[in-house]
């Protein structure tokens, strides 16, 4: 099983990032869950999203303590939340921020991407919306979904045109993680 | 049958589309509202012929459909919490009149203090207004009992209100992979309600009517034995339901692992998958534990109960509501069900994961660790003794 761990903060749509990555990764043909997090959130206000994926049914339904994979859509949450406790040795980090992986000196036991999802997402949706770009650039570090796979999401949760515009969004996302590998 | 992947609400929703209710009435509250927001939206869309009636407050959503099912409609509501517990009045009168009105409790804590996540107080605070009482492990469990809820509630052997429970946020905002019926499979499992009595100007009847010191406690005996003999159609309707659709999680109870379990754990509701992994573990190490799921708790499977426990030592049963002073309602009923049995299991009282209080696997290995140190008092479980000083 492979559990992974959103950050972000209200108002980014990590709920919305957390359907995305469950649903595409159903589409790959896996078991997927998404578990919530939920309380009192108000825009702006530290919020987390829980997905796991399998190859068998999920039984467990319990916040993820030990993730394989952590994003982080929001780089000050580095600063104030313990965004990577019970991160497994050799897990895959992704954060949202402009700055390099080096620049970030987390001194990690696992690999760490960053993407600056924010400038990328601007180019193709005019908004700083990031969290399809995040979930393009999530499935090139991790492999645990496939491209494929996030578009069956997006055509799934948005109607047609916005669909596409987050397809681009979430490909670029993908391709700069890829550059960023090669 | 599709699977598709999809938020418990949703699921909920697209299940109650399918079993084509006549009157919808509900008031949004946390975290029921998105299976009222649906549903809203489905009969906006035009999806779904029925009269939906936004109300004022949870006791006119209960009055609205107690109204309705009396003229003969096939009725639907939801909420959880502050609301059920405003609605207490008119359940007692729904299940009273005998209208089969099918409800959808998302489980959360009553306030005070207030708090929206998830136990069971709220249903379980209304277990004597003559409701059946259905608990869902997971989102397909949860949408499987809406249908299965009107089928039971509209047997002419039942012909009682059911209320089909899921935990709040852990099932209606989860998202999981869920197989729906079509519409033709629900119509063919689920026909019109054809009532046999029902409010109409071409043969006027009375329901609710006053009854005496004469005959009052007759009526109430009748609903004693409607709800006791609604346990055998309860248990065809899963069979059923089963053969159509090949899906079974348990009809009164379900068990895992029992047959040669010396402990055993009984709960209701999604706690229950999380306790199967724990007990895929301590099997791994060679304890002999089991769990006993109580899937209907009213009618109380108190026959069910004995025979799956016959064998056991030990018995530990989690508790997500409880009466203050006395313990865990589910223990005390439990325990009851064993009242002067030759053999009765050692029964310890578990209170855990109120108001959204984590219970994961660690809590479940804990409590089979710890079972020797709880004597005949119910144990909080997690309890953080700083803040009680």
């Amino acid at each position: 099983m492979i559990e992974i761990r959103i950050h972000g903060r209200g108002g980014q749509g990590i709920v919305t990032s957390g359907e995305l990555l469950g649903f595409a990764a159903f589409s790959d043909g896996k078991y997927a869950q998404v578990y919530p997090s939920f309380g009192s959130e108000r825009m702006g206000s530290a919020v987390t999203t829980y997905v796991r994926i399998d190859d068998h049914p999920i039984r467990i339904r319990t916040p993820i303590y030990n993730p394989d994979f952590v994003i982080i859509q929001d780089p000050t949450l580095l600063n104030t939340e313990p965004v990577l406790e019970g991160l497994k040795p050799g897990g895959v980090v992704l954060v949202n921020t402009k700055k390099s992986a080096d620049a970030l000196s987390l001194n990690l036991n696992s690999r760490l991407f960053t993407i600056p999802a924010a400038e990328l997402a601007m180019e193709v949706l005019g908004r700083p919306i990031v969290n399809t770009t995040i979930l393009g650039a999530f499935a090139a570090a991790s492999g645990a979904i496939s491209l494929e796979g996030i578009r069956s999401a997006l055509e799934h949760r948005f109607p047609k045109e916005l669909a596409e515009k987050n397809l681009k969004a979430a490909t670029k996302g993908y391709n700069f993680i890829k550059e960023m590998k090669r | 049958m599709v699977r598709t992947f999809m938020e418990g609400s949703k699921a909920v929703a697209e299940v109650i589309k399918l079993c084509r209710p006549n009157v919808i009435a509900a008031y949004p509250i946390t975290p029921q509202t998105h299976i009222s927001e649906e549903l809203a939206q489905m009969v906006a869309n035009g999806e779904l012929k029925a009269e939906y009636v936004t109300v004022e407050s949870e006791f006119a959503a209960a009055s609205v459909v107690l109204g309705a099912s009396a003229t003969g409609a096939r009725t639907y509501t939801a909420t959880s919490s502050q609301g059920l517990l405003l609605m207490t009045e008119v359940l007692f009168s729904i299940s009273g009149m005998r209208l089969p009105v099918v409800m959808t409790c998302a489980n959360r804590a009553v306030s005070s203090p207030i708090n929206i996540w998830n136990d069971q107080q709220d249903s379980i605070s209304v277990r004597d207004a003559g409701w059946i009482q259905l608990y869902a492990e997971d989102i397909q469990e949860a949408s499987d009992l809406q249908i299965q809820a009107f089928r039971i509630a509209e047997h002419p052997e039942v012909i009682l209100p059911v209320m089909a429970c899921m935990d709040g946020f852990i099932l209606t905002h989860a998202y999981e992979p869920v197989d729906l019926i079509e519409q033709e499979e629900a119509d063919a499992f689920l026909p019109p309600y054809q009532p046999q009595y029902y409010l109409t100007p071409k043969n006027p009847i009375t329901f609710g009517a006053m009854l005496g010191p004469e005959s009052y406690m007759e009526s109430r005996c009748q609903l004693d034995r409607a709800l006791r003999g609604s346990a055998k159609i309860i248990e065809e309707v899963a069979q059923e339901f089963k053969k159509r659709f090949g899906r079974f999680q348990g009809a009164l109870i379900d068990t895992y692992f029992i047959e040669d379990a010396e402990i055993v754990l009984v709960a209701m509701g999604s706690v229950i998958s999380t306790i199967k992994e724990a007990i895929d573990l301590l099997r791994a190490e060679g304890t002999k534990v089991g769990l006993l799921k109580v899937r209907c708790f009213r009618p109380f499977p108190r026959e069910a109960i004995n025979r799956a426990l016959v064998g056991a030592k030990e018995v530990l049963v989690l508790d997500r509501a409880f009466s203050p002073s006395s313990g865990g309602v589910l223990t005390t009923e439990v325990r009851a069900a064993f009242q002067g049995m030759e053999r009765a299991p050692e029964i310890k009282g578990h209170i855990v994961g109120l108001g959204g209080r984590e219970m994961n696997i660690e809590t479940i290995l804990n409590i089979v660790k710890d079972r020797r140190a709880v004597g005949r008092e119910d144990r909080f479980v997690d309890l953080k003794e700083a803040l009680l000083s």
